[in-house]
């Protein structure tokens, strides 16, 4: 397991440092003096050279990337050139926020899509597995955009059930401010008994939480259902039918902790795709979080902020897949040896 | 002789027809984008500044937008826009993905360690956000997405190109022409790749609907195509401020994108299950 577990780790450093690499050519890709940008236009040329120094832009490019790598990982992301303020900061405020959307969606996505799964395995090839399958195939291919402004539409501008946008109603910071521990506001609000702002941030969660939710639950319950039917076609499956078991009893005492070992490593990848998913759903719903920061450093061409968005998704992706990679090893060992 | 009944009555069976359907479905698209100069029932670019934002109508069957254009029109042209991305972005995905998988599943080694290590440092971006970044360094364009996404797809056709490659590197076949003599590069391409193509079809068409969904996404966020191209995504976004109070310009455009991503995800769950036994259900 030790062995196993400094290979995994190696990999993950290998790939970190190539995302590192990834990154920066990207960001040396944007035609523009990042100078210039920083220093404004009417910059005279002594305060331009000034920004160049100080950027190391005169460096050659090898010497660029090293100081940026030592740079990153002496927790210095650069300065945003729209906000001036350090980028780690920025998406310490930002990302929380992100991912208590994800969060939520992803809890959503389980309570919904592992039940339709073993409906849809215990019926196979019947009507509720039809409607599950096509349920499931609808929710993977909507534009995730186009549902948040119609459920925004419908639910919070038509009928008023809902708020229409933002993460809480901010005139509550008055009455009731919230003391910062995550910056996860529903979890801040909950360990602080703030009642008012964790209910408003509740009410406002719903529905950007299901538009993101849409994605993983479809994928989530298609997995189960192809897992548990792999499962209930095992010898230990055929063991249990002549014990007398019913089909559904062996579905969900048996073949569904085994069935879900499979689905644990798809939720590494569906949660970095709901983070960028939530982007578009942030844009829509003006939630604050790590999308809406990426809209607005994009408008404002603000490569430093751009950079480290992409740097900490991708950090996000590579350590959600260690994760589940260990947690797979410890669950059943077969995995350790690939 | 009598069928022997089931001690509980349990729901009838319905045949899986998912190939099928979908493929109706995706040909009824297609046909439409490609048809929709002949479809369409008035031309493209139109703008008619007395008819804006008219309800759906025998005259509109889809309503017009803020300047006066008929959405159906603008549909059926905007599926060009969408098919195009995506078999652009597939082609050049598949190109490169497959060729470079097929090589490391069948040199193995240190060939493959190397090759795999560059696919997991692209895999790590997630396609919508690399291709954010991109689009900013590139001018938005139709161009722009399909060479955004296409960077970030390709590593999906390598990781599964490389282990059905490995698998056939194995093949007695193989041994044989490798006893014979004859060089990698020809087994490659004369046993290695053609029996490595079955299931990346599948994929390209389970991808689709992503690639589509994707670009329609780099669209609406004004990274895409731009105004006047006919696009879904660019339409959604032109559109939603209007939402409330004239659903139909919004509406159609975001179904439009939902059929086709839809067809494409139907078709390649049909043709999986048809072609993997393991999978399909007895």
């Amino acid at each position: 397991m030790l062995a196993y577990l400094a290979r995994r780790l190696g990999q993950a450093l290998l790939v970190v440092a190539g995302v590192v690499v990834l990154t920066f050519a990207v960001m040396r890709l944007v035609p523009g003096d990042p100078a210039v940008a920083f220093a404004g236009p009417k910059a005279t040329p002594e305060q331009l050279a000034e920004a160049r120094a100080r950027f190391g832009l005169d460096d050659p490019l090898p010497v660029q990337l090293l100081t940026y790598a030592r740079d990153l990982v002496t927790g210095d992301w650069g300065t945003s050139l729209r906000t001036r303020q350090p980028v780690r900061d920025d998406l310490y405020l930002a990302f929380p926020a992100s991912l208590e959307l994800v969060g939520a969606a992803l809890l959503v996505a389980i309570a919904l899509g592992v039940p339709l799964g073993v409906l849809a395995a215990r019926h196979k090839m019947r009507l509720p597995d039809f409607g599950v399958r096509l349920g499931s195939m609808l929710a993977v291919s909507v534009p995730v955009f186009w549902l948040a402004l119609a459920l925004q539409t419908v639910f919070a501008s038509n009928l008023g059930w809902f708020p229409i946008a933002g993460e809480y109603d901010t005139s509550l910071d008055t009455t009731s401010p919230l003391t910062l521990w995550t910056n996860i506001t529903v979890v801040d609000a909950l360990i602080t008994g703030n009642w008012p702002i964790f209910t408003s941030t509740l009410e406002h969660l719903v529905l950007p939480a299901l538009v993101v939710a849409a994605y993983p639950t479809g994928v989530i319950a298609q997995m189960t259902r192809a897992a548990l039917i792999e499962e209930s076609g095992q010898d230990h499956a055929r063991l249990e039918r002549a014990l007398g078991f019913g089909e559904t009893s062996i579905l969900t005492r048996f073949a569904l902790r085994p069935a879900l070992s499979p689905v644990l490593s798809l939720i590494a990848l569906v949660f970095a795709y709901a983070i960028v998913n939530g982007f578009l759903v942030e844009a829509v719903f003006n939630w604050p979080g790590l999308g809406r920061y990426a809209a607005e450093s994009i408008r404002s061409l603000d490569t430093p902020a751009i950079a480290g968005v992409t740097l900490l998704v991708a950090l996000v992706y590579v350590l959600a897949n260690l994760v589940v990679d260990v947690l797979q090893g410890f669950v059943d060992p077969r995995t350790r040896s690939r | 002789m009598t069928d022997v009944q089931p001690l509980r009555r349990s729901l009838p069976r319905i045949p899986d027809r998912f190939a099928a359907f979908g493929a109706v479905l995706l040909a009824v698209v297609v046909l439409a984008a490609l048809l929709a100069p002949w479809l369409a029932p008035y031309p493209l670019d139109e703008p008619r500044p007395l008819e804006r934002l008219l309800p759906p109508s025998g005259a509109h069957w889809f309503g017009t937008d803020q300047v006066g254009r008929d959405v159906l029109t603008r549909i059926l042209y905007g599926g060009r826009t969408s098919l195009t991305i995506a078999v652009a972005v597939l082609g050049v995905s598949a190109a490169v993905g497959v060729t470079l998988g097929v090589v490391a599943g069948y040199a193995g080694g240190w060939v493959r360690d190397v090759i795999m290590r560059v696919t997991d440092v692209f895999l790590a971006f997630p396609a919508l956000l690399l291709s954010l970044a991109l689009a900013v360094v590139l001018q938005p364009s139709v161009n722009t997405v399909i060479l955004a996404i296409a960077v970030t797809w390709w590593p999906w056709y390598t990781r599964l190109a490389a282990s059905v490659a490995a698998s056939i590197a194995t093949r007695p076949y193989v041994d044989a022409a490798r006893c014979l003599g004859v060089p990698a590069p020809l087994i490659i391409v004369r046993h290695v790749l053609p029996n490595s193509l079955t299931p990346v079809l599948v994929q390209l068409s389970l991808d689709a609907g992503g690639v589509i969904l994707t670009s329609a996404a780099l669209s609406y966020l004004g990274l895409g195509a731009q105004e006047p191209t006919a696009e879904w995504g660019l339409m959604v976004q032109q559109g939603q401020t209007l939402f409330t109070t004239n659903w139909w310009v919004v509406t159609f455009p975001g179904l439009a994108i939902l059929v086709t991503a839809f067809a494409f995800n139907v078709l390649g769950e049909g043709l999986r299950n048809a072609l993997d036994p393991r999978r399909a259900v007895k």
